[in-house]
């Protein structure tokens, strides 16, 4: 598979792209999408974090998703429609997300909307979908949908939350790694959610955190709070995001050097695009960390796995195969892939032909519960609860060797499961 | 938990801040001091200083140490060739008026944010430090080349001083600060001095990035924190105050260190950013600038 | 009848018509411009008429958004009775931030703002128990109603927008037409000389921001209201230099300059952004060429050349 020249994303263009000359291509092609009522395509929307904080994800999220949808179109469509996707902006930002929702919905007239990472740009989004009663599927890993925050038109079908995520890893870290863990993470939500969750957990396996070092939201220099990790520390969790991990992790690695230091877990969220090898990472040889999808390709990876991979041009590394500097932001990135090959479920259940069934393809989503491993869902089997809106599925902890990250456990689905907190399909449209 | 070894890890970490801070405050204080122009780019060089220097480094072979001695003489020229291109495009026509300028320069930080994100990427990525020296203390490992970052901190401070006070640039540019028409009167060519400072202080806040990389690394959204942190300094410190621009850093640098071993971490950010605020407040000409 | 108040009265119907044929996407986005140019005109009066630079008007429409949006969040208030706390809000803290910030003058005025309202951000930061920190939340539906309407439908949030923007917009020029008014323009002329003509610089100003506070409290208690969400990025550094950005480019010191800047920078990252991926480079080139060659902003231009009475 070779690299589409859009994915070096310097080319200026207008954002209806490959997609829609994949549509074309296809229609081009008689009897391929033969059995749609309407040739017309269907159009989703994509709210990407192009610029900003986000920019990382979003560039990795634009590519799986456009090979995500190559593949679609070549399987013919949804529906026997072909599909395009129109790819939006909204700079990271939670004000932005909610003009794009509008943007592509209403100036794009996309049948409905996927895609976002950052729980701010969902939450801030996500009042004007169901305004808009807009289908809206977001990529995001946040606990805000499964909490009940949201409401009837916000789903996450693709990725496991982090309530789920934290909970289903507690039992492996206290068995393996120690029983009196230090967490360290970022001081607003996203950390509290960790904090929260993870806490909790370990109390349930008999273990206990012992301290919590929460880190200001504008820091970028963290030596001077690691001496709040008590000395007792078996286990230190980390979990910081943003382009100052790095400097996190070299320091921690200065601060510990070749002493004793305490097994260390971390979320991989913290380097996400980021080279293990880079200079000052050594450190991190042998310690663990949480991955939603292995980076590494492992020697049991299925075939649906490879195939993956090769679609969207990652190569064993979780490099770009163009550019092996180029890290993808693997750990995630599935989630768009995935979400994508749900929509066309969901429409296929749903018959839907056009925005007046936007409330049944909602509906045929809310009825789902498993999805089997295959090329549609490359991370593994999952199960999707329809009250909740929030799919569950399989974690992976790794083992940082060689510069590697090497499977050592995946939870099962069950471990992961707490009481549902919310029951959308009671709510209205 | 707060006990005597990590009250020293703090006083360090302040003491690293702050030469950094220093180091990339005082671009800012002489364009802002002889030039009078807030030139919200800043931040902006500072990046681009350390963008270039993962170009620099990723194209020179070879050991790290000569890469990143590379990066250390190309990055801060190329930075400060493009902050003279600036003046000369765009500063100088708008007569420095500085309503206008704040917005060129806002607009000149789009321009370069975007420049980054399109041709190195959103990625974070470090550069190699020229060589590894850890040191062990009995209590904790401390990175060696922090301390040499502070070392080439207080050696350009020393520099700049040298070349604001005994040289004859310097007497140039004081003469402009203190009245630019008696200094054209006397035959100085203001225009060349301006684009001077202007490159001038580009390029120490690009030499202060390119010494940071090693610690910290590149990502094109780096210069937010550096402008805002020089301005305090600036401003606290004094205006052309390099003596000023040292000890307000060391109050920034170590306040928010040491604050943050009684209360708890945001907290303590709260309380050092109001507690500028109120020095600001309370002696608005800055801790060594004179009432003007 | 004035001259000016026909323009203004002219503008607000204009907008209302406006209601009537816009397509979907631009009514939408035609009210939200209309309660971020409240907030800029908040930021006109301090900044445009009385020449005070603050890189700190987040805090004030945060402080306007987090009142009301907390109080109908955990408090359980109406709408009805929130908004006005906001309005509040934003006043009361631009008087206590004010006390202090105009001790001070130029770069140190723009930076112990923006220093105020970077511990303004971090505060929503450390109350994450309540703010939802970064996140931020969403307002429930059932609480978005005052009394018949519904602040959530189209046509009802447009109207509202509307109101609220045509009572900031001529509450702006009347106070500009005000002996208050002239005496802060000459506040941002020469405040030696309005200082021996008797006036006192220190409360002209502390009022002028305190109008400017309530104007931004009232734009970010509406903004949360009638688009469901409270969140951190409205207190943050960026959407302090919006307004700066939004009044230079509209024209400083004019009353129709701030509506004019909001919708045009809306249009201008709106459509760069379909035409290009650098659309960061578009905005920052626009400002370039806008500050060479109308560095008094559109309607500033508009008036040294062709309307002298603009006001």
């Amino acid at each position: 598979m070779t690299i589409h020249p859009s994915f070096k994303g310097r080319s200026t263009r207008r954002s209806v792209l490959a997609g829609l000359a994949a549509g074309g291509a296809a229609l081009a092609l008689p009897g391929r999408f033969a059995h749609a009522q309407s040739a017309a395509p269907i159009k989703l929307g994509f709210q990407l974090h192009r610029t900003g904080i986000g920019a990382a994800y979003g560039r990795w999220y634009e590519r799986t998703t456009q090979a995500a949808l190559k593949l679609l179109n070549d399987q013919g469509g949804i529906n026997g429609r072909p599909v395009e996707i129109v790819f939006e902006d909204d700079g990271t930002d939670p004000k932005r997300g909610a003009e794009v929702v509008e943007k592509l919905t209403r100036q794009a007239n996309c049948d409905l909307i996927f895609g976002p990472l950052f729980s701010h740009v969902v939450i801030g989004s996500a009042p004007r979908a169901a305004e808009l009663r807009v289908p809206y599927l977001v990529c995001s890993e946040g606990f805000h949908v499964a909490s009940g925050m949201l409401n009837r038109w916000t789903l996450q079908p693709g990725i496991t939350d982090v309530r789920s995520q934290v909970s289903s890893m507690a039992p492996w870290v206290t068995q393996n790694l120690g029983k009196k863990v230090t967490m360290i993470f970022p001081d607003y939500a996203f950390g509290h959610d960790h904090r929260d969750f993870f806490t909790e957990a370990v109390k349930a396996q008999g273990g206990e955190v012992i301290a919590h070092v929460a880190i200001p939201p504008t820091e970028t220099s963290f030596t001077r709070y690691f001496p709040r990790i008590p000395k007792e520390t078996e286990v230190l969790y980390h979990v910081m995001i943003g382009p100052a991990v790095l400097t996190f992790c070299k320091e921690l690695g200065e601060f510990y050097g070749r002493g004793a230091r305490p097994e260390i877990f971390g979320f991989i969220d913290s380097l996400e695009a980021v080279d293990m090898a880079a200079p000052g990472l050594e450190f991190l040889e042998g310690t663990h960390f949480w991955e939603g999808h292995c980076r590494n390709i492992q020697p049991d990876a299925t075939e649906a796995e490879r195939a993956y991979r090769a679609a969207v041009g990652v190569d064993d590394n979780g490099a770009s195969v163009s550019d092996a500097r180029d890290i993808s932001t693997y750990a995630h990135m599935f989630s768009c892939w995935e979400t994508l090959f749900l929509i066309k479920r969901g429409m296929e259940e749903a018959g839907y032909q056009g925005p007046a069934e936007r409330q049944k393809f909602v509906e045929a989503m809310e009825a789902m519960t498993t999805m089997a491993e295959g090329i549609e869902h490359p991370q593994g089997d999952k199960m999707f609860h329809g009250k909740t809106h929030q799919v569950f599925g399989h974690q992976n902890i790794s083992k940082v060797e060689s510069g590697k990250l090497i499977r050592v456990h995946r939870t099962s689905i069950e471990d992961g499961m707490y009481p549902d907190a919310v029951d959308y399909t009671t709510h209205s449209f | 938990m707060i006990s005597g070894p990590f009250l020293l890890l703090a006083l360090m970490e302040g003491t690293v801040m702050a030469a950094v801070l220093a180091l990339t405050a005082v671009g800012l204080s002489l364009v802002f001091g002889v030039m009078r122009v807030v030139n919200v780019a800043h931040g902006e060089f500072f990046m681009l200083g350390a963008v270039l220097a993962w170009f620099v480094a990723q194209a020179v072979p070879g050991p790290a140490w000569v890469a990143f001695l590379a990066a250390l003489v190309l990055a801060p020229l190329i930075v400060a060739a493009m902050a003279a291109l600036a003046d000369w495009a765009v500063l100088k026509r708008l007569g420095y008026e500085p309503e206008a300028t704040i917005v060129a320069t806002i607009g000149l930080s789009y321009i370069l944010q975007q420049a980054a994100l399109s041709f190195f990427g959103p990625d974070a990525r470090p550069i190699e430090a020229p060589f590894v020296w850890r040191i062990q203390f009995p209590w904790f490992g401390y990175s060696g080349y922090k301390i040499v970052v502070v070392v080439a901190a207080v050696a350009v401070l020393v520099a700049v001083w040298v070349l604001m006070n005994r040289s004859r640039a310097g007497l140039v540019m004081r003469a402009t600060q203190i009245d630019r028409d008696t200094a054209r009167a006397f035959g100085i060519n203001v225009d060349r001095v301006y684009a001077m400072v202007f490159a001038l202080g580009a390029g120490l806040a690009a030499l202060a990035a390119v010494l940071l990389v090693p610690i910290q690394q590149a990502h094109y959204l780096m210069g937010h924190d550096p402008l805002l942190l020089s301005f305090i300094v600036v401003i606290i410190g004094g205006l052309g105050s390099i003596r000023g621009t040292l000890i307000a850093a060391l109050v920034i640098g170590l306040s928010d260190g040491v604050i943050s071993f009684f209360w708890s971490p945001t907290l303590a950010k709260i309380l050092a950013t109001l507690f500028v605020a109120l020095v600001l407040v309370f002696r608005p000409q800055g801790l060594f600038g004179e009432r003007t | 009848m004035t001259r000016d108040l026909a323009l203004h009265l002219a503008v607000i119907l204009a907008l209302a018509g406006l209601s009537m044929v816009l397509p979907p996407y631009h009514h939408t986005n035609t009210a939200r411009i209309l309660l971020l140019a409240v907030y800029a005109m908040g930021y006109n009066i301090a900044f445009g008429y009385t020449g005070l630079l603050s890189l700190g008007h987040a805090l004030f429409f945060g402080a306007g958004m987090y009142a009301t949006g907390l109080l109908t969040h955990h408090g359980g208030w109406s709408a009805l009775a929130a908004l006005p706390m906001g309005l509040l809000a934003g006043g009361a803290l631009a008087l206590a931030i004010g006390l202090l910030a105009l001790r001070t003058a130029g770069v140190s005025f723009m930076i112990v703002t923006l220093m105020f309202a970077q511990a303004g951000y971090l505060t929503v930061m450390y109350f994450t128990s309540y703010t939802r920190g970064e996140e931020g939340f969403n307002l429930a539906r059932a609480s978005r109603v005052i009394g018949p309407l519904d602040l959530s439908q189209d046509s009802t949030r447009y109207a509202v927008a509307l109101a609220i923007f045509g009572a900031a917009l001529l509450g702006q020029l009347v106070l500009v037409r005000s002996r208050l008014g002239r005496v802060m323009v000459a506040m941002r002329e020469n405040e030696d000389r309005s200082r021996m003509l008797g006036y006192d610089p220190f409360r002209v100003k502390l009022a002028a921001l305190v109008l400017s506070g309530v104007y931004a409290g009232t734009a970010g208690a509406a903004y949360g209201v009638m688009f469901g969400y409270v969140g951190a990025s409205f207190v943050a550094t960026q959407f302090s230099i919006l307004p700066l950005l939004w009044v230079l480019l509209g024209g400083a010191g004019t009353t129709l300059g701030p509506v004019l800047g909001v919708a045009l920078m809306f249009y201008l990252i709106d459509i760069a952004s379909s035409y290009t991926t650098a659309h960061l480079a578009v905005i920052g080139g626009a400002l370039l060429v806008l500050v060479l060659f109308a560095p008094r902003g559109v309607l500033g231009a508009v008036r040294e050349r062709w309307v002298r009475w603009l006001p």
